[in-house]
């Protein structure tokens, strides 16, 4: 009755035009499948939490790739262990960042309060101090190194992308620049120390020189940044500023930069960021004091990272309080580094050429 | 240079603009040549403060024969913490870099970046701290179960100590700290790699890690090693983790989780003497800088320079 059921068998229907391919849900039945296995010897066996986490790994890496040898050949087998592996590896690696963040903020929260930030550790054991001055000290010493370091850093980049072209001087600089980005903090601070021994003697601490030390490590990230941003800046508005007659410093000044002037100013408040947390060289040039000091050219200063590292490692008797300012000081100091870098981006972005990125 | 529109009515004022050009380069060329100065004033100072400290000895040595005996252990102590952190970090951190080039979905791996940035501008004494309090802690017993499992092999000889605060937790915690800027570093060069040539190994059939190990591994070499170079600058100089989490001696030792055998960094032993230290033993510290500045622009010179000629190798402007 139905010849179609009966239709001769061609060759066509003998070509296979699929390989054989696991289903697409395959990946995550076999987590599945590993997942409670794990945990079932967990519970049974007593292998430890951690122990089946590695069980239960182990048995994924294992099985899915021979589950695809077995049906889709070498190949795809060694595309999806690859693909077992570099998630796993995503996954390791987001561990200890996530830890990091929940732990500061969990431990962190509790003591911050008025108090906490309305006074300073001077004369105060134990509990009911407070880190205005490390607050303080911070703020000051950082707005000093933006104000050495982004007049010489945008000036430099100037130099390097409007004068320098091609030059010998520019390639050096710009070498240098890359090769300064990655002076250890603490050699930075090292720096600055021998540079003020000279004028003040043996023993100095002060502000200025911390902010001077961070200058160090600041001027190459601005340049960077500006140099970027300057690059972007369309030859066209340079050459229509000349056609009209600008000499060329006021075709920088005012048509290059302020074209420019939203990526700079990202570029530094990241460039901000970024020192503000940094502590190696502030506890060499800076020192710690409990009270407040704002004359940054004289006596030693508070900053929240060094008043985080002598809190741990030299807490005195009162160790359980100095942990918890610590935490808080590091919470606090987490949250002005996060606001800046937010605060940067949502500003780069916001007036970011429209290049198409 | 540029001939202006006042000049041919008012030859006069043609001063006016040649002067502010003249003013205004200056200004920008001694900028740039500031930063040649500053470099070269890091070295300088440094060599002025440190080199008086060759010839130390006794107590101004901290109490080692010469200042060789000072520097040497606390040299090979940064070495180690911080080829640990790289054997941990790089592997990891390509793998994400990975994850967030290809791997994810699009709008996924935008966030991912993000986060990574994010991480990156963490300071490092909140690393440190986190190491100290929450890390070492929680490794104990990883410790324990290698001390017990693994101490045939030198490097688990024990005994584990209760805090945790040994070489291993250092060289996590670097590793930790290292790997959003070698991720930073890598993703952007994945991202990179012609979309021609992944097309074209995928429409020869090439799964996705072929595709991966034949098209963007290779366009990506230098740029890999140099992240990675650079990150191990980073892991180099930084101080205030290993400060916090090493406990200060001077011993080489290749045992990774003893307290009492690990040698610290010469970064973290600045930062932990240099408030006590007066007089010749601060020139002794300063020397210390010195050696690790020395590294570190070897190490950095060496992971640019490898960037740059990965450029031109590459075609990338």
């Amino acid at each position: 009755m139905t010849d179609v059921s009966e239709r001769p068998v061609t060759a066509r229907d003998e070509v296979d035009f699929y390989a054989p391919q696991l289903p697409w849900f395959a990946p995550g039945l076999v987590l599945v499948i590993a997942a409670s296995f794990a945990a079932l010897v967990w519970l049974l066996a007593g292998v430890g939490f951690a122990g089946s986490v590695v069980l239960a790994w182990l048995l994924l890496a294992v099985a899915l790739p021979l589950w695809s040898v077995l049906l889709e050949g070498r190949r795809k087998a060694v595309d999806r262990a690859a693909g077992v592996m570099i998630w796993s590896a995503f996954g390791l690696a987001m561990i200890p960042l996530v830890s990091l963040v929940y732990t500061v903020v969990s431990k962190g929260v509790g003591i911050l309060s008025a108090q906490f930030f309305g006074s300073s550790m001077r004369g105060i054991l134990g509990e009911g101090g407070g880190i205005h001055h490390a607050i303080f000290g911070t703020l000051i010493i950082t707005g000093l190194a933006t104000l050495i370091s982004v007049p010489i850093g945008v000036l430099a980049a100037v130099y390097l992308i409007e004068y320098g072209r091609g030059h010998r001087l520019a390639r050096i600089i710009t070498f240098l620049v890359d090769v300064m980005t990655g002076i250890p903090s603490i050699v930075a601070g090292l720096f600055a120390y021998a540079l003020f021994v000279l004028v003040a003697g043996p023993g100095v601490r002060m502000g200025f020189g911390g902010a001077v030390a961070l200058s160090v490590l600041m001027i190459p990230i601005v340049v960077r940044a500006s140099e970027e941003m300057i690059k972007l800046v369309p030859d066209e508005l340079r050459e229509a500023a000349y056609a009209l007659g600008v000499p060329k410093w006021r075709t920088i000044t005012k048509v290059v930069l302020p074209t420019a002037v939203a990526g700079i100013v990202t570029g530094v408040t990241l460039a901000i960021a970024r020192v503000a947390g940094e502590t190696a060289p502030l506890l060499i040039i800076a020192g710690l004091t409990s009270g407040d000091n704002f004359n940054p050219f004289a006596e030693r200063m508070a900053t929240l990272p060094v008043f985080i590292f002598y809190s741990i490692q030299e807490p005195g008797v009162y160790v359980d309080e100095m942990t918890d300012y610590a935490w808080g000081a590091a919470l606090v100091l987490v949250i002005i580094v996060m606001t800046l870098n937010v605060a940067a981006r949502v500003l780069g972005s916001f007036f970011a050429p429209k290049s198409g990125r | 240079m540029t001939t202006t529109e006042s000049s041919i009515e008012k030859p006069t004022e043609t001063s006016t603009g040649k002067v502010g050009d003249v003013v205004f380069r200056l200004l920008t060329r001694s900028s740039g040549v500031l930063i040649m100065l500053a470099l070269a004033g890091v070295a300088i100072f440094l060599l002025v403060e440190g080199l008086p400290a060759l010839g130390n000895s006794g107590s101004s040595a901290y109490g080692k024969d010469s200042i060789w005996g000072f520097v040497g252990p606390l040299l090979f102590g940064t070495l180690l913490a911080a080829t640990i952190a790289m054997i941990i970090a790089a592997p990891l951190a390509i793998g994400v870099a990975l994850v967030i080039s290809h791997y994810a979905p699009r709008r996924l791996a935008k966030a991912l970046g993000w986060l990574i940035d994010l991480l990156a501008a963490i300071p490092s004494v909140v690393y440190g701290l986190w190491g100290i309090q929450f890390l070492a802690l929680n490794l104990v017993p990883v410790y324990d179960w290698l001390e017990k499992n693994l101490s045939w092999i030198p490097f688990f000889e024990g005994p584990v100590p209760n805090s945790g605060r040994t070489m291993m937790t250092a060289g996590v915690v670097l590793a930790v700290m290292a790997m959003p800027i070698i991720t930073a570093i890598c993703r952007e060069i994945f991202a990179q790699t012609p979309v021609a040539h992944q097309e074209a190994a995928l429409a020869l059939g090439a799964t996705r890690w072929e595709m991966i190990r034949m098209s963007v591994f290779p366009y990506a070499r230098s740029g890999m090693i140099s992240a990675v170079l650079l990150g191990l600058g980073r892991a180099l100089g930084e101080t205030m983790a290993v400060a916090l989490v090493l406990a200060p001696s001077l011993v080489v030792s290749f045992n990774l989780i003893s307290a009492e055998q690990s040698s610290s960094t010469i970064a973290a032993n600045i930062a932990n003497n240099f408030g006590n230290a007066s007089g010749p033993k601060i020139d002794t510290l300063i020397f210390s800088g010195l050696v690790l500045f020395v590294i570190t622009f070897a190490v950095n010179f060496l992971g640019r320079s490898i960037a740059n000629r990965g450029r031109i190798d590459g075609g990338r402007s």
